[in-house]
């Protein structure tokens, strides 16, 4: 779990082309839900927050910017993940990207208080690009996760 | 066995805890700056690690893409290097000519000369963290005696301004963020402005400027050190629209950076009215003063 979550802080630190930034889902948030849907009583908002400020200070971001975002997620995550654990993948995606638009708005508001709103144009595309990766993510961490069997108890 | 439900209130209580922690960090940090430490720690043993290892893959083909390189290339290399050298130093005779000259005529004036700033080389870890902003990561840091506020240039020009440390890399703001302002100075005539950051690296926004004011298109502007954040006299861009709007109090004035901010690879940092602690520590460090011995390292 731990390992996924670095790999994706990762990939979403990478060095990319210019354009490409612009297109690139939020890796990070994907796997925080993922594993918040996967084990709600090992990772809920408290962890949610840690790694929204990891991803604050990688951003360069106000501290505490980012972490806003991964709880308010991870909170709706935790009271709804029975419903959303038996939806479809497609039902799924849905869900995915109406949460990742709630933190883009949310990470939004605080720039716009700060004084400087980035221009609007791209910038809920990373939502609509990390709504469609989902089912991969989803498939990818449950066979790791089936693989390496991390249960709900250690 | 695990609970059919979830303890209700304690995820609302943790959730509205961690919301009002956030809602105070986000505060404490834009309005105080009282976690510089925090972020700094952060990034020194967690993120710093990760970002090396990303870079590990790009620097080991840079590695075997110069130890591979073929015989042929590096002569060519070394030609053009030369070629360059001869050019510098041309350039550099006129030079240390102009600033004895520009040293005595101040002298006349009784002025105090300051040239000569202590400068060390960082380079560009990475640049895309956020694509709204405009911000680098260099690999020099809190080790190195950098310190929050100082400059950075390229080979160009002004780059920008660190604005936050780690213990081994350190986040840059660049000139052209939309929340920086540099003091500038047109060369031409001597008139003063601010030149903002306009989110595009290619832009910065000279603001305040009255309609009269003595401006062409293709002015160079320099930094002026007033605010004494950034050395004097290092140019900062060229000025390449004014508008003047019947109506309006100012004009609109855009002007381009001379500096690479989205190409370059290596940016200097530069110690300018050196805090006096570390005067003696940066002593090693070599002077940017024109003349043949220095050369930064």
């Amino acid at each position: 779990m731990v390992p996924t979550m670095v790999f994706a802080l990762m990939l979403h630190m990478l060095p990319l082309p210019d354009w490409l930034t612009y297109v690139r889902p939020e890796f990070v948030t994907l796997v925080v839900m993922y594993w918040v849907i996967a084990m709600p009583e090992r990772i809920g908002v408290t962890i949610a927050w840690c790694v929204g400020l990891l991803l604050d200070v990688t951003q360069g971001a106000i501290l505490g910017q980012h972490a806003l975002g991964l709880v308010i997620v991870a909170f709706i995550l935790q009271l709804e993940y029975q419903r959303i654990r038996v939806f479809s993948l497609v039902q799924q995606a849905l869900v995915v990207f109406v949460l990742l638009l709630i933190k883009q708005v949310l990470v939004l508001w605080v720039y716009g208080l700060v004084g400087h709103a980035p221009s609007l144009q791209l910038y809920f595309l990373p939502s609509f690009i990390g709504a469609i990766i989902w089912p991969w993510v989803y498939l990818f961490l449950r066979n790791l996760q089936h693989k390496f069997s991390v249960s709900h108890e250690f | 066995m695990q609970p059919l439900f979830l303890q209700g209130p304690s995820v609302i209580l943790r959730t509205i805890i961690l919301v009002v922690i956030s809602i105070a960090v986000m505060v404490a940090d834009h309005r105080w700056q009282h976690l510089e430490t925090v972020r700094g720690n952060i990034e020194t043993y967690i993120i710093y690690p990760l970002r090396y290892t990303i870079n590990l893959p790009s620097q080991f083909i840079n590695w075997s893409n110069e130890s591979l390189s073929a015989r042929q290339d590096l002569l060519e290399e070394k030609h053009k290097l030369e070629e360059q050298r001869l050019r510098a130093r041309i350039n550099l005779q006129k030079l240390s000519v102009l600033e004895k000259e520009n040293a005595r005529l101040r002298k006349m004036l009784s002025a105090q000369t300051k040239i000569g700033e202590l400068v060390l080389v960082a380079e560009i870890l990475s640049i895309d963290l956020d694509p709204y902003k405009q911000q680098v990561i260099l690999n020099k840091g809190r080790k190195h005696e950098v310190y929050i506020g100082q400059s950075i240039i390229d080979a160009q020009g002004v780059m920008g301004q660190i604005i936050h440390l780690g213990e081994y890399s350190s986040t840059a703001l660049l000139v052209s963020d939309p929340s920086h302002a540099i003091p500038v100075q047109v060369n031409r005539t001597g008139l003063r402005s601010t030149a903002f950051g306009s989110g595009n690296s290619q832009l910065l926004e000279l603001r305040y400027i009255p309609h009269n004011a003595d401006l062409k298109i293709g002015d160079q502007i320099f930094s002026s050190g007033l605010g004494g954040r950034f050395p004097p006299n290092y140019p900062v861009g060229e000025i390449v629209s004014i508008e003047r709007p019947i109506g309006e109090s100012f004009s609109t004035v855009l002007a381009e950076p001379i500096a690479h901010l989205d190409r370059s690879r290596e940016v200097l940092l530069v110690w300018h009215n050196p805090p006096v602690k570390d005067v003696l520590l940066i002593e090693q460090k070599s002077t940017v003063i024109p003349d043949e011995k220095s050369n930064a390292h």
